[in-house]
């Protein structure tokens, strides 16, 4: 081999070396982690620019995706009047595609941070992406709202000064949806789990619920991620006896088991099927028929009350489709962010979220909405129950409400929290 | 016992599935020689067919049985006659990387014209419900998958073992030219067995649509497993893949009884094992 | 070979002053390590003759290890990389053993069901923390004296690893290892013959190509600080065929080529993700059919053309 080519990828190699040593110690050190105190009121960069980070091709695509954009349009129109400015300032949006992938997220959100001045982003769908885009805006003092994802780590292990997880996480829909049942004389379970951190959650937590009040849970299937056939575990569901079926898994997986539930006759013969993360999205994709009589837990829905209604028609106009809770909580944090901003005069992280904790939200998706220390926006959840065929009389008319579960009963109380914000 | 006996029922239900979809990639991999990664799109495109029929021109399940496998046969006419053809004379990685970046293409189209989470495909009114077997409850239309699924293998084994064309078929695999000097038409016979093989999968793909929601992922979430029934099974032989088929799903029912976090990993671990003893599969002969 | 020396001394300059010229070096860090990803697995494809198809257990496993090392056990990122590196050349060691003994598509089959294996137990073991991911993997300093915080310091560690890595795939080529191995591609037999244990060459080989890859892997997730299960999926080992195939198959410099296009186009098309796995097909057809040269192919055979 060429002995010039050889010197010249050594010498590459050790000059790179060099010069990392040289300018590493440059770059002042990264932004602290503690928000800054309050500044002189003034936006940073002059602009304020806010991104919409989703997944707009994968799995989580209908629940997201597009439908976010969508509604964080309507939140920057909403809070500038139409207008499109805002404390005499023009409002931003942007939106990339993170694909499922925690790399590409956490490298759009540094691009943005760092390049395109960006100042906060929303949405996530995804634990994986939220989680690493939350650390960053930790890191750089950014403002980073989840309303996509549903890990309790985003406001527990891995919780942020500057993060804020506003529309659900496992532990609420677990205890909504397991507290209610057992209201309702839903005193015996069988899991159905998906094999992996999140199904874990999601049983465990709702497991607590059950046993803290008397109930009993006789058996638990895990299955893989992405298993097309459930009857296997099905029959142990059924052998088991137990009242209700606890559906402990998303996505594809659930469209599946509850496809199969039907059509093995679970819920025929007396079972009830509990999903404990289900969208609107979902129902939609099934049909009444197949689903029809199933208990779970949401953060929005679109016909609650008018003012609920109100705003999902806009929505309907532009999209074509009811919003999910996904969709709606990206508006609701977009909007009282923006708002936010606009009463303090400033877009410092601190000072927003300072002056967030000082309000009530109410508004067409959140009703009495308190931000916790931790991050956690509590607001009223409702226990849902799909309707027959029958009773639906418009598109989309999927839904009773069967209860209200007020904000403090759907979150997992600060006493127990894992988050090293939190002094106990 | 009762458990396990409706465990094992609905094992070798799944089987007789597996044993559709593995048996069609089996014949394109004996005549072709090339390893079908786009056999999981073409049964997504065959539920798809089902699915389409039904919402725009109101084709029922029946008529779909026949005209789905039809259709995708047809397409895949067009695939191997355009596209496979020109692989032939070349190192078999080509006819891989070309089915894996087809099935990329197919199954991306999909997903951006009909989203993620799926269409409904109804259950035909003829074979929902079902009835009280003592030791399980068995849904008429598991009744009806298994009834087709080994129905069409056998007519398969049969077509393949037992007719001439099969015979072709089988001389074909082991030496064209011959075959060719003897005057069969052998390119029509190759182009006629990929269309064959991918009217499997699309039938394969209208048996899931009532039970499994039709939606572009369905075949990337299965196309692994298929091949691993394939390769355990022996990449040529038909009786191998209905066999392993049949097998694999009795295990995968056994597992998920016993250890059911471990369901999708056991089969790939068979898949080493097998390779590692007998590389040409159960019941296959060494390439 | 004056011409080829100084490209190359130029292609250094242009890495070395990048980082002044553009915006987001993270990207260019990403470009890198895929480099050195399809470089690593180009030289088991290229130069061995073997397809594996499950190289993304070597990338996606050492990125969890040296994650983990680096966050809960606090070994410094050099200590980390290191570890990382050695437990994918380890698990190469394993799948090669097993895998060698076939051929073939038989070989390519194997690998892959073992790469379905280490995605199951990454899906499992508590310490990737599963569809999370492992987050929070500190960059810390680079013998104790580099701050990697830096975007800078972090690129110019990336670049001196790439090359590293680079340097040793160049030597391995053409050396006579590498030309026994190209021997064995083109006719195992007859190299066998010649006396020549053609099984303790394929096996060093592939024990190379993971450890590389597991470089790759490792120094990925110092420079995003965070590995989860996409690194491990059978997906991602289709992503690097197709790099590999794309840039061009058995030329040095073609992986590197393909894996820039590939990212740049994943990261061009994020706002229209809709089209990407559309478009990656597309380029596999295309390749496959009219382009098996890949870029780097093509345009070496057009320079031989000329006059």
């Amino acid at each position: 081999m060429k002995p010039r080519s050889l010197a010249v990828h050594l010498s590459g190699a050790l000059l790179s070396l060099l010069a990392g040593v040289a300018f590493a110690n440059d770059k002042p050190p990264a932004k602290p982690a503690t928000p800054t105190p309050p500044k002189a009121a003034t936006l940073s960069d002059e602009v304020i620019k806010v991104g919409v980070l989703t997944d707009f091709s994968g799995v989580y695509s209908d629940l997201s995706g597009q439908g976010s954009l969508i509604a964080a349009q309507l939140a920057v129109d909403e809070a500038t009047g139409g207008t499109g400015k805002l404390l005499g300032k023009k409002v931003e949006l942007v939106s990339a595609d993170h694909q499922n992938k925690a790399d590409i997220a956490a490298s759009k959100a540094r691009t943005w941070f760092d390049v395109e001045k960006v100042d906060a982003i929303f949405d996530l769908t995804n634990s994986a992406t939220a989680l690493a885009v939350q650390e960053l805006g930790k890191e750089k003092g950014k403002v980073v709202i989840v309303t996509g994802a549903g890990s309790t780590a985003l406001t527990g292990k891995s919780c942020s000064p500057t993060g804020i997880h506003w529309m659900y996480d496992t532990y609420s829909l677990a205890t909504g949806t397991g507290a209610a049942l057992l209201k309702e004389g839903g005193d015996s379970w069988y899991f159905l789990t998906a094999d992996y951190a999140f199904g874990h959650a999601l049983e465990s937590d709702t497991s607590a619920v059950i046993k803290a009040q008397g109930g009993k849970v006789l058996g638990t299937s895990r299955h893989p991620l992405n298993t097309n056939d459930f009857s296997s575990y099905l029959l142990k569901a059924q052998a088991s006896g137990a009242k209700i079926l606890g559906l402990a898994n998303a996505g594809g997986d659930l469209i599946n088991s509850v496809k199969q539930a039907k059509e093995f006759g679970l819920v025929d013969s007396g079972q009830r099927l509990a999903g404990l993360l289900v969208f609107i999205t979902d129902i939609h994709s099934l049909g009444l028929e197949t689903t029809q009589g199933m208990y779970l837990t949401e953060g929005f829905y679109w016909d609650l009350d008018d003012k609920s209604r109100a705003w999902s028609k806009s929505f309907f106009e532009r999209a074509k489709k009811q919003p999910t809770m996904t969709h709606a909580g990206v508006y609701s944090s977009l909007y009282n962010y923006l708002k936010a901003i606009e009463a303090t005069g400033t877009d410092d992280a601190g000072t927003v979220i300072k002056h967030l904790r000082t309000l009530t939200i109410n508004d067409p998706v959140i009703r009495n909405g308190k931000l916790r220390e931790d991050g956690r926006l509590v607001h009223d959840m409702y226990l849902l129950q799909v309707k027959k065929p029958s009773e639906s009389k418009k598109p989309w008319d999927y839904y009773s409400v069967k209860q209200t579960i007020p904000g403090e009963q759907a979150v997992k109380s600060l006493a127990l929290s894992e988050c090293p914000l939190i002094k106990k | 016992m009762q458990v396990l006996m409706g465990q094992l029922l609905i094992g070798l239900i799944n089987g007789a599935f597996f044993a559709v979809m593995s048996l069609g990639l089996a014949v394109i991999f004996g005549m072709l020689n090339i390893v079908h990664f786009a056999h999981g799109a073409m049964y997504m495109l065959g539920a798809f067919a089902a699915w389409m029929g039904l919402t725009y021109l109101g084709i029922n399940y029946w008529a779909s049985l026949l005209l789905a496998p039809l259709v995708v046969g047809a397409l895949g006419v067009l695939i191997e006659r355009l596209l496979l053809s020109r692989l032939y004379k070349l190192d078999p990685l080509y006819g891989l990387l070309m089915t894996f970046g087809l099935a990329l293409l197919l199954e991306g189209l999909f997903r951006r014209f009909y989203g993620v989470s799926g269409q409904n495909y109804p259950m035909p009114p003829e074979l929902s419900g079902g009835r009280n077997l003592g030791f399980m409850f068995l849904p008429n239309y598991r009744a009806w998958v298994i009834v087709a699924s080994l129905t069409v293998c056998f007519a398969t084994w049969f077509l393949i073992e037992k007719t001439r064309l099969g015979a072709y078929l089988r001389a074909g695999t082991e030496n064209a030219k011959l075959l060719q000097a003897f005057g069969v038409n052998v390119p029509l016979l190759v182009t006629l067995t990929y269309a064959y093989g991918v009217g499997m999968a699309a039938l394969a793909g209208v048996l899931a649509a009532p039970i499994y929601q039709v939606s572009s992922m369905m075949g990337s979430n299965i196309i692994i497993f298929v091949f691993a029934v394939v390769v355990i099974g022996g990449m040529g032989s038909i009786l191998g893949s209905i066999l392993t088929g049949l097998g694999l799903g009795l295990l995968q029912g056994l597992t998920k009884v016993f250890y059911p976090e471990a369901s999708q990993a056991v089969i790939f671990l068979i898949m080493a094992l097998v390779l590692l003893v007998r590389p040409a599969g159960l019941f296959g002969k060494e390439a | 070979m004056r011409a080829s020396w100084v490209g190359q001394a130029v292609l250094l300059g242009v890495a070395i002053a990048l980082p002044f010229f553009v915006d987001d070096a993270v990207l260019w860090m990403k470009v890198m390590c895929f480099a050195l990803f399809a470089c690593a697995f180009n030289l088991l494809l290229g130069y061995a003759g073997l397809l594996s198809f499950g190289h993304a257990a070597f990338l996606g496993s050492a990125g969890y290890v040296t994650g983990h090392l680096v966050k809960e056990v606090g070994l410094p990122p050099e200590l980390g990389i290191l570890a990382g590196t050695a437990s994918a050349a380890l698990l190469g060691f394993v799948f090669g053993s097993l895998a060698i003994r076939r051929q073939g598509i038989y070989f390519a089959m194997i690998t892959l069901a073992l790469s379905q294996l280490v995605y199951f137990a990454a899906v499992q073991l508590p310490f990737t923390h599963g569809e999370d991911g492992l987050q929070g993997i500190p960059r810390g300093k680079l013998f104790g004296v580099v701050d990697l915080s830096s975007n800078l310091g972090m690129y110019y560690t990336v670049l001196g690893v790439f090359l590293l890595g680079f340097l040793i795939i160049q030597r391995t080529i053409h050396s006579p290892f590498g030309q026994v191995l190209r021997a064995i591609k083109e006719n195992e037999p007859r190299a066998i013959s010649l006396g020549y244990d053609a099984a303790r060459y394929k096996l060093l080989a592939f024990v190379l190509s993971a450890a590389l890859s597991g470089l790759a892997g490792s120094t990925k997730a110092l420079v995003f600080q965070l590995e989860s299960l996409t690194d491990v999926q059978w997906q991602m080992s289709g992503e690097v065929v197709l790099m590999t195939l794309l840039g061009g198959m058995g030329t040095l410099y073609g992986p590197v080529v393909g894996a820039l296009v590939l990212v740049m186009i994943e990261d061009y098309f994020a706002s229209l993700g809709e089209w990407v796995p559309v478009i990656m097909g597309c380029i596999f057809v295309f390749c496959v059919l009219v382009f098996r040269r890949g870029i780097v192919g093509e345009a070496a055979a057009m320079l031989k053309k000329k006059p």
